[in-house]
């Protein structure tokens, strides 16, 4: 009994004693990613490929002569304690660098921490709320919602659909899509004839398809959401006999979309990042290299398939090391200054071009339009 | 003045500890503490005094944060208009459906309580229009006589006093006339009836009354954060609010600040576990479960007293 409370009174002591520094001074680099909870399914992979890339470049000597070292945190999906872990990297641990911010919202988060400190962040969130206005010392590697919906409305416009349904779901990643799909219809000329949302967690999807079916003049349907929904919208709409060509947003890209999908998933098109089609790509794209390396290397380790959520974090580390390498050491304003000054960072979400106006850096060239056909992704030109 | 040992021994604490904190992250896990102390020690008023279980304070508390948030930013209140408004509204809120809610009993109760703090949750994700949605709004920095409140090391005064308080309060209010109805009503309603106890309005009132302690320290959880979600609302949360009242120690001033000081602690401590943290977690409330099922506080203190 007495052995317990000492056990316990250990651990919670264990919190006021941080980990010890190595003698070779090394480079710090703070993660909080959602290892658990709802976004697990993106914090996940970020995890395993920090992890993978910190192993590599120290066993190849490391950055500027030091090594890397990974502090990382689990917020669980939630914000709140995204706030509380990014005050321990900034103030405990004293990272050099941040990397992480799996969800916008833990993203959103920590901003004010790293803007007040002084620390480059560069978050893995999609939304574009964080890079615009811009911020001083964030950065953001992942495409926006509103460069998927440009991408997939510019389909739309070549195959001459105008008026669209869309079906959002009411998560952070559907909403914040539907505010950025709205604006940009209008900004292209397209009509959105119908306007429905889905819950995350729903099982059944048919009463608002019907809804569209039932839209007179519904040329094309485009969904926004992530996970297991979207999967089901195809499913159901094809049992209610919907039958105009469905648009997917790039938060489904992943090879288990299609397996869920099953036989519903033909036809369907969707923005991505190029690492989804490594082995696809023509031989002189520029990206082929990193992303079939990328995907070779992860799979070799952990046995699974890529996400383009793994790449981001990818992208996010490699600007990060690419800029203290550039800075020459990690004074953080210079760090700062040299990933403002990236130019020409080919990545697994594309090329990198980031100014003092744009701290995201990617163009619609970043994304490669894909359609489903036989049960494996095909390229659009 | 010996009832008053254990106040003095808390506001000792308090004072000293700044002078043990190396950084700001650990005045801030302090003040999650002191934040998360505050409202335990409302919902064990409610738990371990009247003998009546709420599953959903996470709502009350998530109300009392967006109102610090939305009524500054859209509306243009004061942050502590902001923090009285949000109170009151919970408060009403609270009395508006206590009297439904506590005709329930045992189970039924609990879930009452947990369905309206989930409904809670939900208004607060679906309504993105007001709140910014599931990835939540910033919350403007709370001004007082034109001095901008800044740091932890301000904020962490600002809890101290309140926690200090709030203790203080608590434990009036569980010695006066008002306490001792609650405790009869614990104990039996039907006896407490027959005393003379007005049980449902009893029972309304500590509810409100610990409802409008959850939204006043979230408001001020908000305004300190400087962010909030709706995970502040959370089912999950409210979970661990009940978690806490019962590992510090039912019915126990001082067990609510145990408690909240330990399972704010905890996953902080278990951190760098990468991975295993939930597992140990668990562990360690099963483990609190089986050896000390009345709480820490009150098993320690029965064990001292015996061994005295």
């Amino acid at each position: 009994m007495n052995k317990l409370l000492q056990t316990l009174c250990a651990a919670v002591l264990g919190a006021g004693i941080a980990t010890a520094a190595a003698a070779a001074e090394p480079i710090k680099v703070g993660a909080v990613l959602s290892v658990t909870g709802p976004a697990a399914f993106l914090g996940d992979p970020e995890l395993k490929t920090l992890q993978l890339y910190v192993d590599k470049i120290n066993k190849a000597g490391g950055v500027l002569g030091r090594p890397l070292q990974l502090v990382q945190y689990d917020d669980g999906s939630d914000a709140g304690k995204a706030n509380s872990f990014g005050k321990r990297l900034i103030d405990d641990d004293k990272v050099d660098v941040l990397v992480g911010g799996t969800t916008t919202g833990s993203t959103m988060s920590m901003v004010p921490l790293a803007e007040k400190a002084g620390v480059p962040f560069v978050s893995l969130a999609g939304a574009v709320v964080i890079v615009e206005p811009v911020k001083k010392w964030v950065f953001k590697t992942p495409h926006t919602d509103r460069m998927a919906a440009e991408k997939v409305f510019e389909d739309m416009k070549k195959r001459g659909f105008t008026k669209v349904a869309l079906f959002s779901e009411t998560s952070g990643f559907g909403q914040s899509g539907k505010k950025e799909t709205e604006a940009m219809a209008a900004k292209m000329g397209i009509t959105l004839v119908a306007n429905e949302t889905y819950g995350a967690k729903d099982t059944d999807m048919s009463p608002q398809l019907t809804n569209i079916k039932n839209t007179a003049g519904v040329q094309a349907m485009f969904v926004f959401g992530l996970g297991q929904g979207p999967a089901i919208v195809n499913k159901n709409a094809r049992q209610i006999g919907l039958a105009v060509p469905i648009y997917h947003a790039h938060g489904v890209a992943s090879d288990e979309f299609i397996k869920l999908s099953g036989a519903a998933a033909e036809g369907i098109r969707l923005p991505a990042a190029a690492l989804l089609v490594a082995d696809k790509l023509p031989a002189n794209d520029v990206q082929k290299p990193v992303v079939v390396a990328y995907a070779k290397a992860y799979r070799e380790r952990y046995k699974e398939d890529v996400s383009s959520f793994g790449g981001h974090a990818y992208d996010g580390l490699m600007l990060a090391v690419d800029a203290i390498k550039r800075a020459g050491g990690t004074d953080k304003a210079k760090v700062r200054d040299a990933l403002e000054a990236t130019k020409g960072y080919v990545g697994t979400g594309g090329k990198v071009n980031m100014s003092p106006t744009d701290h995201m850096g990617l163009d619609l060239t970043a994304f490669r339009m894909l359609e489903i056909k036989n049960g494996d992704w095909v390229l659009i030109n | 003045m010996k009832r008053q040992r254990g106040l003095f021994v808390l506001a000792a604490v308090l004072l000293l500890l700044p002078l043990a904190l190396p950084n700001a992250f650990y005045y801030d896990i302090v003040i999650r503490m002191m934040i998360n102390a505050v409202v335990v020690l409302g919902l064990n008023l409610l738990m371990g005094f009247a003998g009546q279980i709420s599953l959903g304070h996470a709502g009350f508390f998530g109300i009392g944060a967006y109102a610090a948030a939305i009524l500054p930013t859209r509306y243009g209140w004061h942050p502590l208009a902001a923090m009285l408004g949000g109170a009151l509204l919970t408060a009403a809120l609270a009395a508006l459906v206590a009297r439904p809610i506590f005709r329930l009993r045992g189970h039924y109760l609990a879930m009452a309580t947990l369905g309206l703090g989930i409904i809670i949750a939900i208004v607060l994700k679906n309504e993105g229009a007001y709140t910014g949605g599931p990835d939540g709004m910033a919350v403007p920095a709370l001004g007082l006589f034109g001095f901008a409140l800044d740091g932890e090391k301000q904020w962490y005064w600002v809890f101290a006093a309140n926690l200090l308080f709030s203790v203080w309060a608590c434990r009036n209010l569980v010695d006066s006339p008002f306490g001792r109805a609650l405790r009869a009503l614990h104990g039996s309603e039907i006896a407490a009836q027959v005393v003379g106890v007005d049980v449902a309005r009893y029972k309304a009132a500590i509810f409100v009354f610990s409802a409008f302690f959850a939204s006043i320290m979230g408001s001020l959880s908000a305004d300190y954060v400087g962010f909030v979600t709706p995970n502040v609302a959370d089912f999950f949360h409210s979970i661990e609010l009940v978690t806490m009242v019962v590992v510090g120690g039912m019915a126990s001033i001082f067990g609510s600040v145990v408690g909240a000081v330990l399972l704010t602690a905890l996953p902080q401590a278990l951190a760098t576990l990468e991975g295993w943290e939930t597992v140990t977690f668990g562990a360690i409330l099963m483990l609190f479960m089986i050896f000390l099922p009345r709480g820490l506080v009150p098993t320690l203190a029965a064990r001292c007293w015996r061994s005295r």
